[in-house]
Formats: C-alpha cells, sequence, structure tokens
C-alpha cells in the first residue's frame, strides 16, 4: 500500500482531498483478495479433505456443502460447484468476498487443526461463483406462478435471498427499497477493496435475473408505504430493512464540524466516482471496535490520512472485528488503542482538534469505570463507529412486537404478526454478518412457502 | 559411510542406480550429463537394425497427474532409437572410453531370426560395452513387427534367443521382461534356462492414460487418432515389485539376478524392490520428470538408510524380504489386529468413520458423548486397515497386535497359536498338519 501523501502541502494539517498520487488511490482500494488463477484453484481443492460430516459446513451459517463444491473444482467442473454453492446461498458471491472465514468456515477446516493452514474456501468459493456469474450462467428456472404476492422490504443480502427464493417457488415478489441502488450493505457499507468492480451490482443483477420480482426503488416503509397497507395487499410480508440508525456519542460538542458517522462516510466512499475528491484529516480518530470502526479506519488511511488511531473501550479479544480484520487495519499503518472512551472532545472555530479520552478498567460485575488516567489525541476528523440501530419507526402502529430494540421473531424468523417474517440485522440476535442475513432470507422464504402452500 | 559401490554380473558401478533404456540414455549427450550428475550406469536406448525406424511427430507421451499436478503415471508410443546403428555405436565407444567407472549396458531389439544377432552383437562388444539388455518387453510399434513384446510374451522365443545371444557374445546377457503376460514367471524362467545371466523388469504396460473427450479420441492423439502406449513412472511400482517378487521366490529361478525396474523415484522405492530381490535398478520416469539431480537424493537416502541399519555394502539387504513373501493361505489366521486412532494426532476428518461406516464394518465412531470423536469400536473391527489407508494423517492410525483377553468380535481368545488356511475347518481340501 501507498500511504505518503505526495507533497508537504498536501500532508497538511486540517481536512483535505488529494492527499495521494492518483496512481496510489487504485492500488489502495484494489481487490483485497484477488481472484485464483485456474492453477491455484486447483492446487488448493487439492487441499480439501473431502470430511466426512464436514466441520466447515457446521460452521457456515448458511450450510452449504463444502467439501462437495470443492471436489468439483478439483474435477474442473466449477459450473456445477458454483451451483452447489448457490443451492445454499445465492449470495455466495458477495460471502466469498466479505465473511469473516477466519472465525466461519476455515476456522473449523481440520487442516488449521493440522498444519494451522485451512482450506481457502472462501476465495475458492469466489473462484466458482465469479465463473458462473462471469458466463452468467442461471442454474434456478421459476416455478409455474401460483398467484400468491409477497412484499419484500429492504433489498439487502436478506431481502435479496429471501425474495429469490420465493420468485423461485413461483411466487410473485415486491421488493422495496428505501434507497435507488439495491443490495444494502453490499452497496452501501462494505469496505471498496472487499468488493471491487461493482460486483454488488452485478450480483443483485444475476439474483433478479429468476424474473417474477418488481423493484420498487426509492420506495420507504414508513414514509411512502405502510405495514399495514403491506399486510392488506399482500399474502405475507418479509421484513429485512437493516439497522439504518447509527448510535451517538454520549458528550459534548460531538456535533462540531469533522466529527462524522463513520457509516454515511463509508457509503461515501463506496459510491465515489474519484476517490481523490473524498475530504480526509490528517489525523483522524475512530471510537469503536467493530467491523464499521476497522473498516472506516482502514480506508481513510487509504485515502492519505497520516496519522489513523481506532480507540475501543474494551480489548482486543472483545472487539467484534475478528482478529484477521485487527491485523488487516495495524498492517495498513491504523493504530488501535484499548481500555479508553471518550470525555471531551475539543473544538476551535466550529471544528474539532482533539478529543480527549479516559483510561477504564472493567470493575467486578464487567462495567467500566474511568481509572483517573486520561490521553488526548489530535483529530482532525473523528468517526463514530460504536454501532448502529433499527429504526423502528418504519413499523408505524402495526404492533410488531419488538426485543432488546429489534424486531422479535420465532425459529422460522416469524415476527407475532400472522403474516410478517422479519429478518438480516433489523431482527433480535441478529450475527450481523451478510452469510446470516441470508441464511434468515432462506429460512423465512422456506416459512413462507409453506405457510402460502398450506393456503395461507 | 555404507559402501554403495556395486556389481551386477561383474559389471562395476559407482552405484546401483542405472538410467533404464529409454530418451535419458539416448544419445552421448544425455548420458554424459547423466555420468556427471552421479548416475552408476547406463543402458543405452534400444538399439536396432538400420535403416532406423521413425517416431511420430505428433506428442508422443501422455500422463496421469495427481489433483496437484505430481505426475503419477507417464505414458509413451516412442519406439526404439530412431538414429543410425554407426552413430549410436560410435557415441557408445566414446562415452565408455570416458567413462570407465560406469556401467555401460547396450539394449538391443533385432528382428527374431539368429542371423540377425549374430550380426550386430560383435559390433556393439567391439564398442567396449560392458553388457546387453535383449528389449522383449516394448508394448508399441515394435512388437507389430514381431519384435519385442512380441517376443517376450512366449517363453520359447525368449529362450532361444537368449541362447543364440549367449552362443555369439562374451558379454553378460540381461533379459528384459514385458509385464503384458499373465505369469512372469514363465517368461524369467526361459531365460534362465537359455542361458541368459539376468533378467531385468519391468518394462512399460500397455496403456491408454486417457481420453480427449472433445475430439473423442485417446491421449495422446497425432491427427485425431492414438494408439496404446507404454505406463510407466510411480504407478507402475507395486506391479514391478510383484512381480520382481515372483521371481524372486519361485524355486526355479531363486537367486538368479534381476535388475528391478518400475517407478522408481526414491531411494526407498530402491531400496524396496533390493529388499526383494533385485541387485541392483533401472530408473527412466523419475528422470524424465526431474531431471538427473535425483540422483543426489537417491543415493544419498540409500546410503544414509544403509548406515542407519548398519548395513555396509547392498549386497547385505538383497532379497532380505523374500522370506516373508509367501501364499495366501500360510498366514495366521489366528494373528488378530485392531485399529487404534490416535487421538492427539486426529485432526477430526471423519474420512475413517464414513469409509468404515459405508463400505467396511461400521467399526468406528462419529460421536462420543455428544461431541465429534472417532474412536474404534473392537467389537466391529476386523482389522482390515482400509481406515490406515485413508487417514491423512502420517501414523494417527495404526494396527495393534493383539494378545491379552478376548476378541469381542468373536469371543476368541487372542493369544491362539499360529493356525492357517491349510487346517481351517472351512477349507473342504484341509489337511490336518499344518504346513508352514
Ligand atoms: C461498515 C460495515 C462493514 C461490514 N462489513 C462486513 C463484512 O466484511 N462481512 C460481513 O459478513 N458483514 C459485514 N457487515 C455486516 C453486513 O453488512 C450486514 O450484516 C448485512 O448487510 C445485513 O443485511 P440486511 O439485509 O439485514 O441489511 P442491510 O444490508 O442493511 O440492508 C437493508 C436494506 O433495507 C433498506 N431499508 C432500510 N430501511 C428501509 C425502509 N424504511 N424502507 C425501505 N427500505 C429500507 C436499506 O436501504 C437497505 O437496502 C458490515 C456492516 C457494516 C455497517
Ligand atoms: C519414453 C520412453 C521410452 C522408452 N524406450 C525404451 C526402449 O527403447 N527400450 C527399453 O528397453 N525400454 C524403454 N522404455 C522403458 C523403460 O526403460 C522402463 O523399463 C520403464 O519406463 C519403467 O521404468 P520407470 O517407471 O522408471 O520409467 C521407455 C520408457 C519411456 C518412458
Ligand atoms: S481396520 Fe477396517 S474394520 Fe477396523 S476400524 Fe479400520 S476400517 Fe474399520
Amino acid at each position: 500500500m501507498s500511504s505518503t501523501p505526495v507533497t508537504a502541502a498536501k500532508a497538511a494539517s486540517g481536512v483535505a482531498s488529494g492527499r495521494l498520487d492518483a496512481d496510489a488511490y487504485a492500488e489502495n482500494f484494489s481487490d483485497l483478495h484477488p481472484l485464483f488463477e485456474p492453477h491455484e484453484a486447483l492446487v488448493e481443492a487439492d487441499r480439501c479433505y473431502f470430511c466426512y460430516d464436514a466441520p466447515c459446513v457446521q460452521a457456515c451459517p448458511t450450510g452449504i456443502d463444502i467439501p462437495m463444491f470443492i471436489r468439483q473444482i478439483a474435477t474442473g467442473n466449477t459450473l456445477g460447484s458454483a451451483e452447489t454453492i448457490f443451492d445454499a446461498n445465492i449470495l455466495g458471491g458477495m460471502c466469498a468476498r466479505v465473511c469473516p472465514t477466519e472465525t466461519l468456515c476455515e476456522q473449523a477446516c481440520v487442516r488449521h487443526e493440522a498444519e494451522e493452514k485451512p482450506v481457502r474456501i472462501g476465495r475458492l468459493q469466489r473462484y466458482a461463483t465469479d465463473h458462473a456469474i462471469r458466463e452468467d450462467v442461471q442454474f434456478y428456472e421459476r416455478k409455474d406462478p401460483t398467484g400468491k404476492h409477497v412484499a419484500v422490504v429492504g433489498a439487502g443480502p436478506a431481502g435479496l435471498a429471501c425474495a429469490h427464493a420465493l420468485a423461485r417457488e413461483g411466487h410473485a415478489v415486491t421488493l422495496y427499497d428505501a434507497k435507488k441502488k439495491l443490495g444494502g450493505l453490499n452497496e452501501y457499507g462494505i469496505a471498496a477493496y472487499k468488493t471491487v468492480d461493482d460486483f454488488a451490482q452485478k450480483e443483485v443483477d444475476y439474483i433478479l435475473a429468476i424474473g417474477g420480482i418488481e423493484l420498487k426503488a426509492g420506495v420507504a416503509l414508513g414514509r411512502d408505504i405502510h405495514l399495514a397497507t403491506l399486510q392488506d395487499d399482500f399474502d405475507a410480508v418479509f421484513l429485512s430493512l437493516g439497522m439504518g440508525g447509527a448510535n451517538d456519542l454520549d458528550i459534548k460538542d460531538a456535533d462540531l464540524g469533522g466529527v462524522h458517522d463513520a457509516i454515511d462516510f463509508i457509503a461515501d466512499i463506496r459510491q465515489a466516482p474519484d476517490l481523490s475528491a473524498l475530504p480526509v484529516g490528517r489525523s483522524v480518530v475512530v471510537i469503536g471496535g467493530g467491523m464499521t470502526a476497522i473498516d472506516i479506519a482502514s480506508q481513510v488511511k487509504r485515502l492519505g490520512a497520516e496519522d489513523v488511531t481506532i480507540v475501543y473501550r474494551r480489548g482486543a479479544p472483545d472487539m467484534k472485528a475478528s482478529e484477521f480484520e485487527q491485523h488487516l487495519a495495524q498492517t495498513t499503518g491504523v493504530r488501535i488503542k484499548h481500555w479508553a472512551i471518550p470525555k471531551e472532545i475539543i473544538g476551535e472555530g466550529g471544528r474539532v482538534r482533539s478529543i480527549v479520552f479516559d483510561y477504564v478498567a472493567p470493575d467486578a460485575g464487567g462495567a467500566l469505570t474511568p481509572t483517573g488516567e486520561s490521553f488526548t489525541l489530535a483529530a482532525d476528523q473523528v468517526f463514530k463507529a460504536i454501532g448502529q440501530n433499527f429504526l423502528e419507526d418504519a413499523l408505524g402502529s402495526a404492533g410488531v412486537a419488538l426485543k432488546r430494540g429489534r424486531i422479535a421473531v420465532d425459529a422460522d424468523r416469524r415476527t407475532n404478526l400472522e403474516t410478517v417474517w422479519a429478518g438480516g440485522d433489523c431482527i433480535e440476535d441478529g450475527l450481523d454478518l451478510t452469510v446470516a442475513a441470508v441464511e434468515d432470507g432462506k429460512i423465512a422464504a422456506r416459512a413462507i412457502n409453506a405457510h402460502l402452500a398450506s393456503g395461507g | 559411510m555404507a559402501d554403495l559401490r556395486s556389481e551386477f554380473l561383474g559389471v562395476k558401478s559407482p552405484n546401483p542406480f542405472w538410467l533404464a533404456s529409454a530418451p535419458p540414455t539416448d544419445r552421448e549427450t544425455n548420458v554424459v550429463r547423466a555420468f556427471k550428475a552421479g548416475w552408476g550406469g547406463v543402458v543405452w536406448k534400444t538399439l536396432g537394425e538400420d535403416p532406423h525406424v521413425v517416431n511420430v511427430n505428433g506428442p508422443r507421451y501422455g500422463a496421469i497427474h495427481s489433483g496437484d499436478r505430481r505426475l503419477i503415471g507417464f505414458n509413451n508410443i516412442e519406439l526404439i532409437t530412431d538414429r543410425p546403428l554407426e552413430t549410436n555405436l560410435q557415441e557408445i565407444k566414446k562415452v565408455k572410453r570416458d567413462w570407465p567407472d560406469r556401467a555401460m549396458i547396450v539394449s538391443l531389439m533385432v528382428p527374431c531370426e539368429e542371423e540377425s544377432w549374430k550380426r550386430i552383437l560383435p559390433l556393439v562388444e567391439d564398442t567396449g560395452a560392458d553388457g546387453i539388455e535383449l528389449n522383449f518387453g516394448c508394448p508399441h510399434g515394435m512388437s507389430e513387427r514381431g519384435m519385442g513384446s512380441a517376443v517376450g510374451q512366449v517363453p520359447d522365443y525368449v529362450e532361444m534367443v537368449a541362447r543364440w545371444c549367449k552362443a555369439h557374445t562374451r558379454m553378460p546377457v540381461i533379459v528384459k521382461l514385458t509385464p503384458n503376460i499373465t505369469d512372469i514367471r514363465h517368461p524369467a524362467r526361459a531365460a534362465k534356462k537359455g542361458g541368459a545371466d539376468a533378467v531385468s523388469l519391468i518394462n512399460t504396460i500397455n496403456s491408454i492414460v486417457g481420453v480427449d473427450l472433445d475430439r473423442m479420441a485417446p491421449e495422446p492423439h497425432t491427427d485425431g487418432k492414438g494408439t496404446h502406449g507404454g505406463y510407466c513412472g510411480p504407478a507402475v511400482k507395486p506391479i514391478a515389485m510383484n512381480m520382481v517378487a515372483e521371481i524372486a521366490r519361485d524355486p526355479d529361478t531363486h537367486g538368479f539376478p534381476i535388475s528391478g525396474i518400475g517407478g522408481i523415484t526414491t531411494w526407498r522405492d530402491a531400496a524396496e524392490f533390493m529388499a526383494l530381490g533385485a541387485g541392483n535398478v533401472q530408473v527412466c520416469t523419475a528422470a524424465m520428470t526431474y531431471g538427473f539431480k535425483i540422483i543426489e537424493e537417491l543415493t544419498d537416502g540409500l546410503s544414509k538408510w544403509m548406515d542407519e541399519k548398519g548395513y555396509s555394502s547392498t549386497d547385505q539387504f538383497v532379497g532380505s524380504a523374500v522370506p516373508n513373501i509367501t501364499d495366501w493361505q500360510y498366514l495366521n489366521l489366528n494373528y488378530i489386529a485392531k485399529a487404534r486412532i490416535d487421538q492427539d494426532l486426529c485432526i477430526k476428518c471423519g474420512r475413517c468413520h464414513i469409509v468404515c461406516e459405508d463400505t467396511s464394518h461400521q467399526a468406528i465412531t462419529n460421536m462420543v458423548d455428544g461431541v465429534r470423536r472417532f474412536e474404534v469400536i473392537d467389537a466391529e473391527c476386523v482389522g482390515c486397515n482400509l481406515c490406515v489407508s485413508v487417514c491423512p494423517v502420517e501414523n494417527c492410525i495404526t494396527m495393534e497386535h493383539q494378545t491379552d483377553g478376548v476378541d469381542p468380535r468373536t469371543g476368541e481368545r487372542y493369544d491362539k497359536p499360529y493356525a492357517n488356511w491349510t487346517t481351517h475347518p472351512n477349507n473342504p481340501n484341509r489337511v490336518t498338519e499344518a504346513a508352514e
């Protein structure tokens, strides 16, 4: 990675765009794990032991038959391999790019136990799925129309997976999304270097090619449409709204210039036609410990910020971002500080200049209390990445039961309302992973299909 | 340090590794490179009568690969030398003169007429070569002309040609056997009867290594057509070793010198052939896969192993495994082994479980007390070794000889004395006194 500003002027303090050479942006935001060459794929595929009741399959939230798809790659049946993957996970292409495989399938690989080098399942998965998507081979045909109509609200991974599965069964689906572009966080949230070349949109097109899915983009639940009406107009409704709200810092001056929600800036990065036009600070502080914190820090660093520090209130093992993600940020040059919480933002002329943190320690019950020591970090920009929340206003007064601020569901992802299901980040106990959202969509589609088949 | 010096039929070489008659020994350039690299000797690429044969100009080799493209089987449709006899003879003479300490054997294939052999033998003798090898093995191209394996498949011809050669040259005569035959002992006995000094085996096995499913033609193909070739390389080693052992333990040929060939790739392969009775070994495919440098590993590995075992020369272990090869009917039916899985080494792939479950005796668990765990159920295990064969971790599963107690599978005591099939009650031809 090249991260050195070109000239002293470009390294100046404050917030500035174009800190790097044009080439550096392209390099810094290139594919994190490039597509395997055929030879690499064959060598890697050959490492799979074709385990019985394979632990990797157990570890995949969507239960992809991993040994089978790898064996299919090894035997030159790449399309068959892609089909095996899509059978379990129609977003297998995006999951291959964004899944924290080091804590999922690859963690469980027996080769991990044997020699600490798991089979690189994610990259093999990408090899197979990219092949099918590039060749535009469709494996599924819609069944005859059932005459049933389902509304899916939110076109992120959960909504797309559900819509595809329902369309396959012959139901008519209307897919709503508040945004103009579909894909949810695949399009607006995932780090740019994990999904290059507009893959998110290509995947959406590939999924929608099944047919039978009517799109309503730019239509928001709670604003343009209402749940009560959907309940009346459709045979079933699937809510996959994600988490639209960003948690706020509970301190003074959190609204100074230069203090941003990480999520918004990440979306800007993904949508920017020209990365050099994005202004970043020389000194940047990120508050949080999840994937969002890691991603904003890494990407701001790749945009030319000189000092980027993540400050997290607990220890490294507590971070929701995996060890691999933490290392990735650190090798990009991001510093991670632990056991500190923001105390005060200091501004000048309406803009942030620095931020003061208190060191904290957990008490017997695990609650954090200040130790009495503190430190100050210079900051031209501060990014808040302390979690998202579900915006329940969208549900209106339909009476959807919530649990811990998100939609309560049963094992079939059914809400308390007879014809309403929900999945993805907007439900309680969500794993907050793309792959988990896909599985929710799949489970809900199965349940909805059963409900509709039984005359519901 | 073990002494690797070898003497085979009185022919000396600094080590027991010869290059088999094939492309690596086709010409002066190659052979000199081989000797520089350290090979003990060569069997020169088979000579024939002029006018020399020609090879196809399309591909002549095909291969079988493992998943990571390691070559495990090799196939060729090459013929004997495609250069004039005189050119070869001159080169042989020069190389032997320059490398007197290396074995120089000349492989020959001429029509099955005494005159032909009578004509060529003095020419070879004149080069100063140490011996000849009669190519009765080549399975393609030459056999259609009544040579090569066409001769090797008829023991009477083998005997006859061996006799002619012994009559017309003072050089040691090695008969190279074809494996494309039902019982290898017959041509070996014939060679001995004809007066030959040794046999070498195996030559290549008739094969089609692949089919091009687009062109619907065998691989390799020339202008859309293919023909069967000769198979060699690591894949043929087990077949070759069995044939070597058959000859070594046949009362008619026991002790008859054997030069072992077929899939030898590492020092261990060589040691195995020698333990089965081969006095030295020949290598072709391994050199064609990795180049001549492998001789360093072959000699060093063999010598280190000999040091470790306390052998100071190769003749101390040649044939050592032969007495332990017997017929099935003499195996001890009261020897009971059970598989044992080392839980510390187990990586929990579950392959032992599924193969035993699906295709053997349902003798390995996959769950114990609700956790993934693979344990042998003695009451079901027949000791077949399948699990050991498929386990990806070396020494994780072993077969343990049971000596104390009772076999829960059969209810029989583990320590019953030796008994074999010859006296078994289920044997309709049983005898009362066990033959050993
Ligand atoms: C910065 C960041 C990085 C991440 N990185 C990874 C990663 O590397 N790997 C990984 O596995 N996971 C990652 N995640 C988590 C992953 O993106 C989510 O778990 C996943 O996208 C959830 O899918 P979803 O379908 O539930 O919701 P979303 O992807 O959030 O999609 C919800 C959709 O609903 C629409 N919507 C919302 N409200 C309304 C409304 N009222 N009316 C109509 N439409 C509405 C939205 O516009 C959006 O399109 C990351 C998350 C973030 C924030
Ligand atoms: C390309 C090729 C050509 C061969 N040509 C001859 C030959 O001319 N004469 C001969 O006796 N054997 C010939 N052989 C057989 C080899 O000498 C040897 O017996 C056989 O390959 C088995 O040994 P390996 O497994 O080490 O290759 C040839 C083998 C190959 C691969
Ligand atoms: S030795 Fe054979 S029967 Fe015994 S456990 Fe292994 S595979 Fe099963």
